[in-house]
């Protein structure tokens, strides 16, 4: 697996880059994408919405189903990748370039891991 | 304990992901559900669908039991063909719907969906009558679907042309396909041309790897679960579980064809097929946001008329498709409704079944 070191990741496979003060990046992990298969459909909040650490902040429809997207923190969506409403295979293609959302002012935080951490977390999922 | 089928050892080396379905361990996908389903609309796919359950039923009364049993007529088919049918509860309501190959006027396989295999045997044998007897003989049958407009092709790499059914649901019951034993049936379950081959569950393996082989270059993928379910969807097919159930009628699912209230033997569920039926299926094409899956509520200008039993993304269309049961009523195409997708309500509309026909 191939999951960049400078970002951490949750149990519920999403990943997390830290941009600048109290802003986070999220996105869904290579094994995420790769469990889903086939992604067809995202459904992500807009600007300005809060997200809640734990809770789901949007959902993300593959051929076969539909999971959530667990939000890894509490804060204020600042931006939404426009890009996955025409193109949500990109999730598919590059998970770790194909960002969701980003979330300033944020509070709280779940649990994370680090890349290492996280790959050995996976191990266990399969 | 999950079963496997003959081809179990081939899923794994082709990297399928396995799920349970059935009973049995099969793979749901080796690659991708939307490059499997796209190599069976413009190439070929090859699915193993060994899980299906196949009887024998013999004997002097042989027909005249099926024709008891059955909602579509078997008398007056001939050797070679094959015809689908419904069978019914007396509620009117579906036990399961089926293939019947008439291998000689005293003897038809049947082709039963494999989580119905077993309370179909107990049904049939409860109408039987005199001079018929039934076999399961469901695990002398490997199954092989070979799918997609380049089957033909494929398929006469590995044997002698006059071995392939020229015309659709005719089969030929003795073939030699790749030095192996097969019975060769022009049917499938996609929308598109393709075969289903019927071997011994030893030469399965021997008949995937040759059948792969001569389909390399013909763009051939082997396909899982996932792109069996799209492809039938998009083709329109009703699935036994969804579109059919003990509940669900073979009218109410527009099988008409099917269902021969006019032949002289009595069949159980003749009498409640003659009732008005309560509901209808349509084909809705999602223009909202969304993907409508099973069991999601539909709405009609704020008023809940009905649910849906099947959805997904077409990979072939691009766009959202599912079907659905709504009370009975004229809906035109056109016709816009709101389904309840987890809370949220999407817009879809009333479009023609199937949703997808092969280019003739």
């Amino acid at each position: 697996m191939n999951n960049p070191a400078n970002l951490s990741y949750t149990k519920s496979h999403e990943w997390l880059e830290e941009l600048d003060n109290d802003t986070v990046r999220i996105g869904l992990t290579d094994f995420a994408q790769e469990s889903l298969g086939d992604i067809v459909f995202v459904n992500l909040p807009q600007v300005g919405d809060e997200v809640v650490a734990g809770e789901s902040l949007g959902d993300v429809e593959s051929v076969k189903a539909v999971s959530d997207i667990y939000s890894p923190v509490t804060g204020v969506v600042r931006a939404v990748n426009e890009e996955l409403m025409d193109a949500p295979e990109l999730i598919n293609q590059n998970p770790y370039e194909a960002w969701l959302v980003e979330v300033e002012h944020v509070t709280e935080r779940v649990e994370t891991l680090s890349a290492e951490a996280y790959e050995l977390f996976c191990q266990g999922e399969e | 304990m999950e079963l496997k089928t003959p081809l179990y050892p081939r899923h794994l080396s082709a990297g399928g992901k396995m799920v349970t379905f059935a009973g049995y361990l099969l793979p749901v996908q080796y690659t991708s559900i939307i490059a499997e389903h796209q190599a069976v609309r413009t190439a070929a796919g090859l699915f193993d669908v060994s899980h299906m359950g196949e009887f024998l039923i013999e004997g002097p009364s042989a027909q005249e039991a099926l024709d008891r049993i059955l909602t579509n007529t078997v008398a007056g088919l001939a050797d070679g063909r094959i015809r689908y049918s419904p069978m019914c509860y007396p509620s009117g309501g579906t036990v399961d719907d089926l293939l019947v190959y008439r291998l000689s006027s005293q003897r038809f396989l049947l082709v039963v969906n494999a989580a119905c295999r077993e309370k179909d045997f107990q049904h049939m044998r409860e109408y039987l009558v005199d001079g018929a007897t039934l076999t399961d003989v469901s695990d002398h049958y490997a199954q092989l679907a070979l799918q997609g407009p380049a089957s033909v092709e494929i398929l006469s790499k590995l044997t002698e042309r006059q071995n392939i059914p020229s015309r659709y649901y005719s089969f030929t019951e003795k073939a030699l396909v790749a030095g192996k034993n097969c019975l060769i049936s022009r049917t499938g379950y996609t929308g598109e041309d393709g075969f289903e081959l019927y071997c011994a569950p030893e030469d399965a393996c021997h008949l995937w790897d040759a059948i792969m082989e001569a389909g390399q270059d013909f763009g051939l993928l082997p396909c899982g679960l996932g792109a069996r379910d799209t492809l039938r969807l998009e083709a329109g097919m009703p699935l036994y579980g969804h579109e059919l159930s003990s509940s669900i009628s073979p009218l109410e699912c527009g099988l008409h064809f099917a269902v021969k209230l006019d032949k002289e033997q009595d069949f159980p569920g003749k009498a409640a097929l003659l009732q008005p039926q309560k509901r209808v299926r349509v084909g809705l094409k999602v223009t909202g946001r969304g993907i409508a899956r099973e069991n999601c509520e539909v709405y009609l200008n704020g008023e809940k008329v009905g649910f849906t039993t099947s959805g997904t993304h077409a990979p072939y269309l691009g766009y959202p498709i599912a079907m659905a049961y709504l009370k009975n009523g004229d809906y035109p195409i056109g016709t816009v409704v709101e389904v309840d997708v987890r809370g949220r309500r999407v817009e879809a509309e009333i479009t023609p079944l199937p949703f997808y026909r092969k280019a003739q």
